[in-house]
């Protein structure tokens, strides 16, 4: 048997074992056939009683790839997981020498890098016209699986890989060239140490929100926080045997089936968890959180389908085209072109399009991506909200535009001048007003009954009066009703007395007099005590939060806990003030589902970041809790990461002041986007914030936690936040921030 | 002279310590499935983090408070009569029978063998040069020390103050100080023992190590 067709064999039994590795069991009765034959047909070449070896190959071949195209028909949702993750699976580097024609890494090379999960190169695309050779620049940034290999940490990224994917970004931005992400992660590698997981990730997105060259990610294995940290890009393509999900089917089992530490789901719970995610390329498509599907070969692209890697080239070269030509500003010819480049037939390698842009069209580039998150999963939300309001709200914001158009870009800029005007005319009128009311005022003076209310005011004793707040708190928890005494977590290590519940709850305010624990408060405590009594305006009630994917169960759920909190989602936004300081606020109550992010949330806090630009307030985001990105919404919830994270760029960018203040628990993916790209993040004492928990983090990394690990006075230590408050000081520590940090308009520029 | 067979036979006879665990405070009682001779697991964990076996509830004003085990070992003795009743602070509730670890035994062995120079204060230790040099060239054993010898350096927030030691003479046996380490008022810098009992610690802490069987 000559060498050849050994390594042809070898290369048949490889994928014999693919079949076998991503059905897990399931069609034995095939991958025997196949292992039949094949051992057949090895003894026959061994033995030399072949007649002709290579077409007896081809046969056997034949029939690997028929059955390859026959089990294609019956993949499950967990069948593609196993395609995604198995080490044959094609891997960042095989995409790199197969799709680009020339590259050089530069983030590192194998494992002597920062984060060898991440991988950087600067790559290089040919194009020619006619004779014409064009060579045009990208920077490829993405996550390296590395076919199995083990200190690629299966494309697990830690913060500093993440810090070193933005560096690379804003490289990119400089140059002008584009940038082709390739996701390929399970997730992120869930560690607090600096950057830290979720700042880190929550940077990324905001960055990307606002990069002023083209991005395209292509995705494989999208698993949540890592994906987002590197794919928020004006063109998303799937490869159609990938997923792209919020948690992983073993993550979501684990939840579902309530297991705790590190017992394993039945892998029918697994797999039924994945079929409810709905991950799939298809399934993505029809929501709108990718572009496009590019298709793979039977059972998923392994580096030997040349045919497939020639396909992905001409869609990324394409997507990128067709992001640059979406950049013009004459329609005619952008409809033109965009046709010419969407018409699959067309090689795009013989077509050229420039891919530096413009300052005005790098501008349009930013706004139109801002704008295509903005818009993605508003349907998955259910806007309760009557028809009338609805029309009653756009034409209020469509009339008010004009009025805030003076009142801020004309009337504020030229205050000064108009006051003084105002002053001037005012004095004259007063002064008129003074001379012609003389004779009058001389008749009244002689009048009986007139008390001088000035004089005795000024020359009486002052007394003391009673304060408005002299009942300290507006609204006091209902547990203080309830005679019990409560133990504080601390007693062991301080000492702590029990403390008695009328007590605690009511004038203590929930905080431990001996050691300062806080003990977790309703949402409503801090509605009713942070803000001025009477001035909170809740809007967007209406908004819902429903079961959008349809998972099973979940509906009920959902009304129980509407039932239980008498909240219709997990976000309340409202307009409040603090001693006359307006502003808009965001409240993610842990009483609802753990606070979790679903459509609903993610659409409310969207509203709430335009209502605070629009009317030029600053905006809080008071995170009593949330537990993370909702898994019962699947994609739909992952995707209120970048798109409020862009809410929040937009906002900050036309001046806003975006505040956060975390309580209670902060986990996840609302921390690792929209919560974490805060420059201005506070907490309140006894809080924990972090990306994933300890049971997480034990399960993904084999670190064992240390207790206390995610507290406020960590994150602090890290750099995570900027300062730690006491619930009792909250209000005033509110004004204080923003009178300081906001300035005397409480909108900067 | 130091008679190691003696000491060893004596903790040997008594391998145990007993436990008693108490109220901390007045309360109800309503002990949880424990048995006597049932055997009990202390706090667990690296950091110790996991609480030890449940031994009762405590209950007062209707906060009820569970009471752990504290330490590894064999419950000898149950107070059933408080079952149910209104308990005063400060009354036995169980007895635990704790068998020494290995650890323990040598610390047990070393504080009687041993004189433990305390720190003054908080501060970051170091040998003087001339030990240190000794220390380094061969190990802590081979340097003697005597009363009022200049031995260390203290230093406090970069200020650096010799500290002479007081004590019996001897040579250092065990050093209980880390470079670049702060160290707490009164916790041991070293362990001192007279040179005639060098060998016999070290024979003792031997046996200890390999004939103290841990169950």
């Amino acid at each position: 048997m000559d060498n050849n067709i050994e390594k042809y064999l070898q290369n048949l039994r490889d994928r014999l074992t693919y079949i076998t590795d991503i059905f897990a069991g399931k069609h034995s009765d095939s991958a025997a056939l196949l292992e039949e034959k094949l051992s057949a047909f090895s003894a026959r070449a061994r033995s030399g009683n072949c007649e002709d070896e290579y077409a007896e190959l081809s046969t056997v071949e034949g029939l690997v790839a028929y059955v390859e195209r026959r089990l294609e028909k019956t993949l499950t949702p967990m069948d593609c997981v196993r395609v995604v993750r198995h080490p044959q699976r094609i891997c960042l580097r095989d995409i790199l020498e197969n799709v680009y024609d020339n590259f050089t890494e530069v983030g590192g090379q194998d494992e002597h890098s920062l984060d060898p999960g991440m991988l950087i190169a600067r790559a290089i695309i040919t194009r020619r016209r006619g004779k014409k050779t064009y060579m045009q620049s990208v920077m490829v940034i993405g996550q390296e699986k590395g076919h199995g290999a083990e200190y690629r940490n299966g494309g697990s990224v830690k913060p500093w890989g993440n810090a070193k994917a933005l560096q690379y970004m804003s490289v990119a931005e400089t140059e002008g060239i584009p940038i082709h992400a390739y996701v390929f992660t399970p997730g992120s590698y869930p560690v607090e140490d600096y950057p830290g997981a979720a700042q880190q990730i929550a940077k990324n997105i905001y960055n990307m929100a606002g990069l002023r060259v083209p991005v395209i990610a292509v995705i494989s294995e999208g698993g949540s926080g890592g994906a987002e940290a590197i794919g928020l890009a004006d063109r998303r393509l799937m490869l159609s045997h990938g997923y792209y999900s919020v948690i992983s089917p073993e993550g979501a089992a684990a939840i579902e089936g309530r297991l705790r530490n590190g017992e394993r789901a039945t892998p029918e719970l697994i797999e039924r968890c994945a079929a409810n995610l709905k991950m799939l390329a298809e399934d993505n498509l029809k929501f709108g959180y990718v572009d496009r599907i590019i298709q793979e070969p039977p059972l998923g692209a392994r580096p030997w389908h040349f045919d497939f890697f020639r396909s992905l080239r001409q869609e990324v070269i394409r997507a990128t085209d067709e992001v640059v030509i979406s950049t013009r500003k004459m329609p005619i010819l952008r409809g033109l072109a965009l046709a010419r480049h969407r018409n699959p037939e067309n090689d795009v390698d013989s077509l050229h399009i420039r891919w530096g842009l413009s300052g005005a069209a790098k501008t349009r580039l930013v706004r139109r991506r801002q704008q295509k998150f903005l818009r993605l999963s508003r349907q998955a939300a259910r806007d309760r909200r009557p028809f009338l309001t609805k029309t009653a709200t756009a034409f209020f914001d469509w009339i008010s535009k004009p009025w805030v158009v003076f009142k801020y870009d004309f009337y504020h800029k030229h205050q000064r001048r108009i006051s003084t005007l105002m002053e001037e005319v005012s004095n004259e009128i007063d002064m008129l007003k003074y001379r012609l009311l003389t004779p009058w005022r001389k008749l009244s003076r002689r009048l009986p009954g007139r008390v001088d209310n000035k004089a005795k005011e000024l020359t009486a004793l002052s007394s003391w009066q009673e304060d408005s707040r002299s009942r300290r708190w507006n609204y006091i928890s209902p547990r203080y009703k309830t005679d019990r005494t409560l133990t504080c977590p601390n007693s062991e290590s301080y000492g702590c007395l029990d403390l008695w519940g009328p007590d605690l709850f009511a004038e203590f305010a929930g905080v431990c007099s001996h050691c300062g624990y806080h003990f977790p408060m309703e949402p409503e405590w801090y509605v009713n005590n942070v803000f001025d009594a009477g001035s909170v305006f809740e809007f967007n009630s209406e908004i819902e939060a429903g079961n959008p994917l349809d998972y099973p169960g979940f509906s009920a759920l959902v009304a129980q806990a509407k039932k239980k909190t008498g909240a219709k989602s997990g976000c309340m936004t409202f307009e409040a003030r603090i001693d006359n300081i307006k502003m808009v606020v965001v409240m993610l109550m842990g009483t609802f589902r753990g606070g979790s992010v679903g459509a609903a949330e993610g659409y409310k806090f969207v509203e709430a970041a335009a209502r605070a630009a629009k009317k030029r307030y600053p905006l809080l985001a008071y995170v009593h809790g949330t537990a993370g990105i909702r898994i019962q919404e699947g994609t739909h919830g992952v995707i209120q990461m970048p798109r409020c994270t862009v809410a929040v760029r937009r906002y900050i960018e036309a001046g806003g002041l975006y505040m956060v203040l975390y309580d209670t628990n902060s986990f996840a993916g609302p921390v690792a986007s929209f919560l974490g790209c805060s420059p201005y993040q506070f907490a309140v004492r006894s809080s924990n914030i972090g990306f994933a928990g300890p049971g997480v983090i034990k399960e993904t990394t084999g670190m064992d936690i240390p207790p206390k690990y995610h507290r406020s006075y960590r994150a602090l230590s890290r750099g995570h936040i900027q300062g730690i408050w006491d619930r009792r000081q909250i209000r005033a520590n509110v004004k204080q921030a923003l009178l300081t940090i906001g300035g005397r308009n409480l909108y900067y520029r | 002279m130091l008679d190691i067979s003696k000491l060893l036979d004596e903790i040997k006879s008594s391998p145990y310590r007993e436990i008693t665990v108490t109220a901390q405070h007045t309360g109800k009682i309503a002990f949880a499935e424990i048995e006597t001779g049932a055997r009990v697991r202390g706090p667990q964990g690296q950091w110790k983090e996991m609480p030890g076996t449940k031994l009762c509830t405590l209950e007062r004003e209707r906060n009820p408070k569970p009471v752990y085990a504290p330490e590894n070992g064999e419950i000898c003795r149950i107070h059933r009569e408080l079952d149910g009743r209104f308990v005063e602070a400060g009354s036995p509730l169980v007895v635990l029978r704790h068998k020494l670890t290995r650890d323990e035994v040598q610390r047990i062995i070393l504080q009687k063998t041993l004189y433990l120079f305390p720190a003054p204060e908080r501060a970051k230790y170091y040998f003087t040069p001339e030990a240190d040099k000794k220390i380094r060239a061969s190990d802590a054993r081979s340097v003697t020390v005597r009363n009022g010898m200049e031995l260390f350096i203290m230093s406090r927030m970069k200020r650096e103050v010799p500290l002479n030691y007081t004590g019996p003479d001897g040579v250092i046996y065990e050093v209980y100080f880390k470079y670049n380490k702060n160290l707490d008022v009164g916790a041991p810098l070293v362990g001192i023992c007279p040179p005639e009992h060098l060998r016999a610690i070290q024979t003792l802490v031997m046996r200890v190590q390999t004939e103290w069987t841990e169950t």
